[in-house]
């Protein structure tokens, strides 16, 4: 998109900022006043304040605003702006960037509540609709659709007459469509309804709503009736839309979900196919991956301040090792023991969780420790109207994506994983082959744990770490692992995703908790039919 | 008449029904007793809240009762008995709350739950609860015919080993969630509580407290009996049978459906009566008792104890239980790792549980006292009768 | 099958020898008299993230008051016991306090069905128990001295604060909580106070999720198509866990507090403390009491915690905070000692009669004191934002300390009851006095 306007009216408002900028102290003295009151205890002189600046047109009082909007915004008492830093540079003079030295128990934070808030966005968007980059336009023309009174109507409409970015004329032409639903003109409110209903914007459903409503006394509220059916059939298009982006919306709910559980799963799915234990303290693998993206994130918040939005590239491997180093440990030394006897493992491995639950607990407390999403992860991608994606959840469907192929190739196409494969489909066979099972149960386990690790990464980005965060997963983690059958990838992850999908259709019909009840109760009967899950092993040692 | 008292006899040996006799008449005579006539703050006076301590761990016994009888002699591991023992004590929990009539906090005729719900009238599964036949009927009915359905289905498909145990899980978990819901009816996470009075007797009052805790001794020596004629019958030799080999049992032509499904609604009615009692004497009864965690719990018991000895389980819930009221005041952090520990070092060290312990160690300490003279030949001694030492149960010969 | 290991008898000696050791410590006579004070709250389990912190500030407000003397001559000493979030545990613990400990008063319970299961013990055993927590009301007891909020102190003053023009003027509302009785009271009556102000049904969505609730994309999804087309407001009674998915999902369906504000009454600095803040800013929450409020008292009361966390290592450090139900059991301490000293016994029900003519001067500056006819303490309301930094900004605030309802004015079965445990009433909830003239 590029990002210019018109080359003529481009130059002529720098030339205006540049005359501005020559008379030194003048805007600042008209904006003296305004500063002052911001600096006001009352809430709505500030309102006040903030309003008068965005009407002003002034560019500095842009920079006044962001730097409000922001925090950073400090007051002299004379009225002089500056801006207070966050990483403890020195105070600067707001406009020049100069240092500037301030008795700073005297400066004044001015107060910003949501209702300052509310007004400095549609200011800023007033001061930026001018602005010579296009993005900011965008931004402020979509602001400005949401929040725009009759007033802007005008200066939008300026601004209309200039602008050649489509993107941005649509915008504009939206938040002007708003205000004319309600302009004496019918031609110009059927073409606001016709605006709307191509554009979709559910915001914009409950004026249209209004206008064929009814009031008491049986009149409408839109006198005009071709005005009215006008509205109706948008209203009609608006649903059919939002109905389809919610079919749409659900389907990606449930994958985001789908992927959360495989990620849970995956481990379990390996061991227990290849070893046949279920692993209660699996769950605990989670939260200890969980716990090293919590470590790694304080480590480099200290050490390397400014690499902090790459946490995550050595959280990920460092959770693995981790969760493999324990998974190790517990197999040598417990496990090891316990191999042909599973119900007893189950029993260990239960003791095993708890354990390290209270091991967490007394090293980190009991309470949940923050992992911040680096701003990478922060936000989401507005698809549709009403539908946003969360950036963390894509990237928890990449993850999953990759971590299974990585598995994937491991198991058909390394050594390790052939000798894998081996001894889940026959164990004795594969001994008498030379295979060294013991050896290959470790590294299985060690796998399915880090793989837990990993998993446990992708968790602390969505919800809570705290000790307890393993045990809200590990009924989930069973039901896929039995409902998909043991001892293969594909089970896992047609588990997990059939799980997470039909979950999310499920849940605007019942509320969450049915649809999980129903889910398990589903697997319970499932099981009746076909006790190996979707895709079991075949052969008759798989079934020993 | 005669044949059926023998039967009876021979469940013991004349060293174990004294045994039995013993321990019975202490817990019911001499512990209450110890409680009611030394005056109070005396040494000798067992303390008032013991009462109602020991009668809750009399209902443990039952249930440790009832997972030996699946797991230490079918081999079937459950690690959802704890929504058997729920659903028999929301039935009872049901009548309780009935029994409080408007003394509620809203002076209601629903219960309070319902009436911040803003619910108008009792729904349709509440009625009947009123009367105490029909809810202690319900505690037994209910457990029993859900166990029938669940295990009618999972055994008839051969659901076995792990499987099995984690399907139990799932049907706890779900229920659980089924009644934390307050749209549920039967109180949410709240739980049925403020107890008032059972068949007119106030809950508060000592005499009944004394009253439950002997119900509940008399429920578990008679369990304990009723089990010990199971394992001792025929059934209980074909019990054995199909926990050690299954499919060799299918092939001498015995459906071993029908065993399993008799052994293990057999042990959901015991938890349901367990749970019955339970709950007058706790007071409250709430989805939390459903969770996955309680269930699994009940499992170590057993195993603490000894499988398949049916004696062993009830030690095991007997310490377990003591510990955890012992340690949750004294070193509440410490408790977790005791728990988890006696997870790990039972499954490892102790298979046999502390009763296998005991046996090993007497079996040394007899052979230690005839090693001296020659001329005693060691295998003319009478051993004790021997008590059932479990094969492991696991899913080995599957 | 491996064989197992049999590691000798050398670890039952050890295991006879602890059991002996916990035995003898628990029934170990102590050689002076001192005053036993009961602290009832979860260590382990779901709610210890939030109890632990009100059993920490109850042992440093016993430091503090055995510094100055003990109470009466006698120092006081703390028994502590863990319930573990387990609520059948919450009676036996609180049986065991009263008859085997002998406590002259307990501090206790967050969860109302904590309290609920413990209430029948305290009432039997003519206990007393001081509950710090925000809740839903809808009761009064005659051992029981309430020390939160209730609904009319928190609940009803926040949403008059959305709507007006300052907070939004919010014209519909979304109820989310979590599925259990405080929630559930609370929208309660909140649906009733709404349509006392003009507001229908059509504008109320009312949800509730289960404790542990961790996906709330449908949910966002559903609060974002209803609040299409007119200023909305969430009101959240979410507890414990659920909240950090809730508000991350929030940020990043990206629905700003400018937008659709959200009011918690459940959250507050303790439970910001495991979040990322930085898209929650803007975000409300409504108590008596924020750490943020600037005045002596609460600067003097920061310093003590502070003080005491470092002194006695407590995990977390520097990064503790101090919230309302902490600010509520540090007075209510205070509040029982002086009724104490006042009575001259730590008999209960001569402490109950004092406690009415009791006033304390919170960390809030102001002169708290506690209602004697409905065992409420009067609070003031505050309205804060939340932070960057975790801690709130005040928004709004009372005059002063508000008087609590203990029932609800808007549900009209509660509107006509009474809670006054003074001469004639002596009643918790009934319609007319016990006694009459």
């Amino acid at each position: 998109m590029s990002s210019r306007m018109n080359p003529v009216a481009a130059r002529l408002f720098a030339a205006v900022v540049c005359l501005l900028s020559l008379l030194p102290g003048a805007e600042a003295a008209d904006l003296r006043p305004l500063l002052k009151q911001l600096a006001s205890d009352e809430r709505s002189a500030v309102v006040e304040a903030v309003e008068a600046l965005g009407n002003s047109g002034d560019p500095l009082a842009l920079s006044i605003l962001e730097a409000l909007q922001g925090g950073t915004l400090r007051l002299t008492p004379a009225g002089r702006a500056l801006i207070a830093s966050d990483t403890g540079s020195p105070l600067q003079e707001l406009g020049s960037g100069k240092a500037a030295a301030a008795d700073p128990t005297a400066l004044v934070t001015p107060l910003v509540s949501n209702q300052v808030r509310r007004a400095i966005e549609p200011a800023i968007a007033q001061l930026q609709l001018v602005s010579p980059d296009g993005a900011t336009r965008l931004k402020a023309a979509r602001e400005l659709a949401r929040r725009a009174g009759p007033e802007d109507a005008a200066l939008m409409r300026a601004v209309l007459a200039r602008e050649t970015e489509p993107e941005i004329r649509l915008a504009l032409e939206s938040a002007l469509a708003r205000l004319d639903l309600t302009n004496p003109d019918r031609d110009l409110r059927l073409q606001a309804i016709r605006r709307i209903q191509a554009q979709g914007d559910i915001q914009l459903k409950s004026e249209l709503v209004r206008l064929t409503a009814a009031k008491e006394d049986g009149a409408f509220a839109e006198p005009d009736a071709e005005v009215r059916a006008a509205a109706a059939a948008a209203i009609h298009a608006i649903d059919r839309r939002q109905t389809l982006v919610g079919l749409v919306a659900n389907l990606l709910y449930g994958l985001s979900l789908g992927s959360v559980l495989l990620l849970a799963a995956l481990g379990l799915a390996i061991t227990f196919g290849q070893m046949g234990i279920i692993n209660m303290a699996h769950g605990e693998m989670l939260m200890l991956g969980a716990y090293t993206a919590y470590a790694i994130q304080n480590f480099v918040r200290s050490a390397l301040p400014g690499l902090f939005d790459y946490y995550l590239v050595p959280a990920l491997p460092a959770a693995f090792l981790v969760c493999a180093l324990v998974g190790i440990a517990l197999e040598r030394s417990i496990l090891r023991f316990l191999y042909g006897r599973p119900l007893e493992s189950l029993l260990a491995t239960w003791g095993i969780s708890l354990v390290i639950i209270q091991v967490v607990r007394l090293v980190f407390g009991a309470q949940n420790v923050t992992v911040a999403n680096p701003s990478w992860l922060s936000g989401g991608y507005a698809a549709a109207p009403g539908l946003v994606l969360p950036y963390s959840r894509v990237a928890i469907v990449l993850l999953g994506a990759i971590v299974v192929a990585l598995v994937w190739l491991l198991l058909q196409r390394t050594s390790l994983g052939l000798q894998i494969r081996a001894v889940t489909q026959n164990r004795p066979m594969a001994a008498s082959m030379g295979v060294r099972t013991a050896w290959v149960d470790t590294l299985t386990f060690a796998l399915g744990s880090g793989v837990a690790g990993i998993g446990g990464v992708a968790l602390s980005q969505l919800g809570n770490v705290g000790p307890e965060l393993g045990q809200s997963y590990i009924v989930d983690s069973f039901m896929v692992v039995v409902l998909g059958g043991v001892g293969n990838i594909g089970g896992a992850i047609a588990g997990a995703m059939g799980l997470g999908i039909v979950a999310k259709y499920l849940e605007p019909f019942t509320d969450a908790v049915l649809a999980k009840i129903f889910l398990l109760l589903f697997i319970i009967l499932f099981i009746q039919k076909r006790p190996q899950g979707l895709f079991a092993l075949k052969g008759r040692a798989a079934e020993g | 008449m005669h044949g059926r008292l023998e039967s009876i006899a021979s469940l013991h040996t004349r060293r174990g029904w004294l045994a039995f006799l013993a321990i019975t008449l202490t817990v019911m005579v001499g512990l209450p007793l110890l409680n009611l006539l030394p005056p109070a703050g005396g040494r000798l006076h067992l303390p008032d809240f013991l009462i109602p301590l020991l009668g809750k761990f009399f209902c443990y016994g039952i249930v440790a009762l009832a997972m030996d009888l699946i797991w230490g002699y079918v081999g079937v591991l459950s690690l959802g008995h704890g929504v058997f023992f729920a659903l028999g004590g929301y039935a009872m929990g049901m009548h309780l709350m009935r029994s409080i009539g408007t003394e509620g906090v809203y002076r209601s005729k629903l219960p309070d739950f319902m009436v911040f719900l803003d619910w108008k009238e009792l729904p349709w599964y509440w009625q009947g609860f009123d009367h105490f036949w029909f809810a202690a009927l319900m505690a037994l009915l209910v457990p029993t015919g859900l166990a029938y359905v669940f295990g009618f289905f999972a055994f008839r498909s051969r659901i076995r080993g792990v499987y099995f145990s984690i399907i139990t899980q799932a049907l706890t978990f779900a229920m659980m969630l089924l009644f934390f819901r307050n749209n549920t009816g039967f109180g949410g996470n709240n739980g049925l509580t403020d107890f008032k009075r059972l068949l007119g007797f106030s809950l508060h009052a000592h005499s009944t407290k004394v009253s439950l805790y002997l119900v509940s001794g008399a429920a578990l020596a008679l369990s304990y009996l009723a089990c010990r004629f199971v394992v001792s019958s025929k059934l209980g030799r074909l019990l054995a049978a199909i926990r050690d080999a299954e499919s060799r049992i299918m092939f001498s032509g015995y459906n071993p459906l029908d065993y399993k499904l008799f052994a293990w609604t057999l042990s959901a009615l015991l938890c349901g009566l367990a749970g019955a009692l339970y709950v007058p004497q706790v007071g409250i009864i709430n989805p939390g008792e459903m969770q996955p965690s309680n269930s699994i719990e009940m499992a170590i018991w057993v195993a603490v104890g000894g499988r398949g000895t049916l004696v062993g389980p009830l030690l095991g819930a007997l310490l377990v239980n003591g510990a955890k009221s012992v340690f949750t005041v004294v070193y509440p952090e410490a408790w977790l790792f005791l728990l988890g520990g006696l997870f790990i070092g039972v499954t490892l060290f102790l298979p046999r549980g502390l009763l296998g312990l005991f046996d090993s160690a007497g079996q040394v300490w007899r052979r230690a006292r005839k090693r001296p003279g020659p001329a005693h030949n060691p295998r003319s001694d009478d051993e004790p009768a021997a008590t059932l030492t479990p094969m492991t149960p696991d899913g080995a010969a599957e | 099958m491996n064989g197992t290991g049999k590691p000798g008898k050398t670890w039952k000696r050890v295991l006879g020898g602890l059991a002996m050791l916990a035995t003898v410590a628990s029934t170990t006579a102590r050689a002076e008299e001192t005053i036993k004070v009961g602290i009832l709250h979860s260590l382990s389990g779901t709610m210890a993230i939030s109890e632990t912190s009100l059993k920490d500030v109850a042992l440093m407000t016993i430091e503090e008051i055995n510094e100055k003397g003990g109470l009466l001559g006698k120092k006081l000493e703390p028994v502590v016991v863990d319930p573990a979030s387990n609520w059948p545990l919450f009676a036996e613990k609180a049986r065991e306090l009263i008859q085997q400990h002998k406590v002259a008063v307990t501090f206790g319970c967050w969860t109302s069905v904590s309290r609920k299961s413990v209430l029948p013990v305290f009432e039997e055993l003519n206990g007393l128990l001081f509950y710090p927590v925000q809740y839903e009301g809808e009761e009064s007891s005659y051992n029981v001295f309430y020390t939160g909020a209730a609904p009319n102190q928190q609940a009803i003053p926040a949403v008059e604060y959305l709507m007006s023009k300052e907070g939004g003027g919010a014209r519909r509302f979304v109820l989310l909580g979590t599925d259990y009785v405080y929630p559930r009271t609370t929208n309660k009556i909140l649906r009733a106070f709404l349509h006392t102000k003009k507001i229908g049904d059509a504008d109320i969505l009312e949800t509730y999720t289960p404790f542990g609730h961790a996906d709330y994309q449908t949910i966002v999804s559903k609060i974002k198509s209803f609040a299409a087309g007119k200023p909305t407001a969430v009101i959240s009674t979410i507890n414990g866990d659920s909240n950090v998915p809730f508000y991350k999902e929030l940020a990043n369906q990206g629905l700003k507090a400018t937008d659709i504000p959200v009011v918690a009454f459940s959250v507050g600095e303790e439970e910001l403390r495991g979040i990322d803040t930085k898209p929650l800013v803007g975000h409300l929450a409504a108590w008596n009491y924020f750490m943020s409020i600037k005045t002596p008292e609460n600067s003097a009361f920061i310093a003590k915690w502070k003080a005491y966390v470092k002194k006695h290592n407590l995990p977390g450090g520097d990064a503790r905070v101090t919230n309302d139900p902490m600010e509520a059991t540090y007075i209510g301490m205070m509040m029982w000692a002086d009724a104490v000293r006042q009575a001259g016994t730590t008999d209960v029900d001569a402490v109950r009669q004092a406690i009415g003519y009791q006033t304390v001067k919170s960390p809030s500056g102001f002169d708290i004191r506690m209602d004697e006819k409905n065992h409420h303490l009067w609070k003031p309301v505050y309205i804060g934002e939340i932070q960057a930094n975790g801690q709130f900004q005040v928004v709004w605030k009372t005059k002063g300390p508000v008087r609590a309802q203990a029932w609800s004015p808007y549900i009209p079965d509660s509107a006509k009851k009474i809670a006054d445990w003074t001469y004639p009433w002596v009643c918790g909830n009934c319609t007319a006095p016990k006694y009459v003239n």
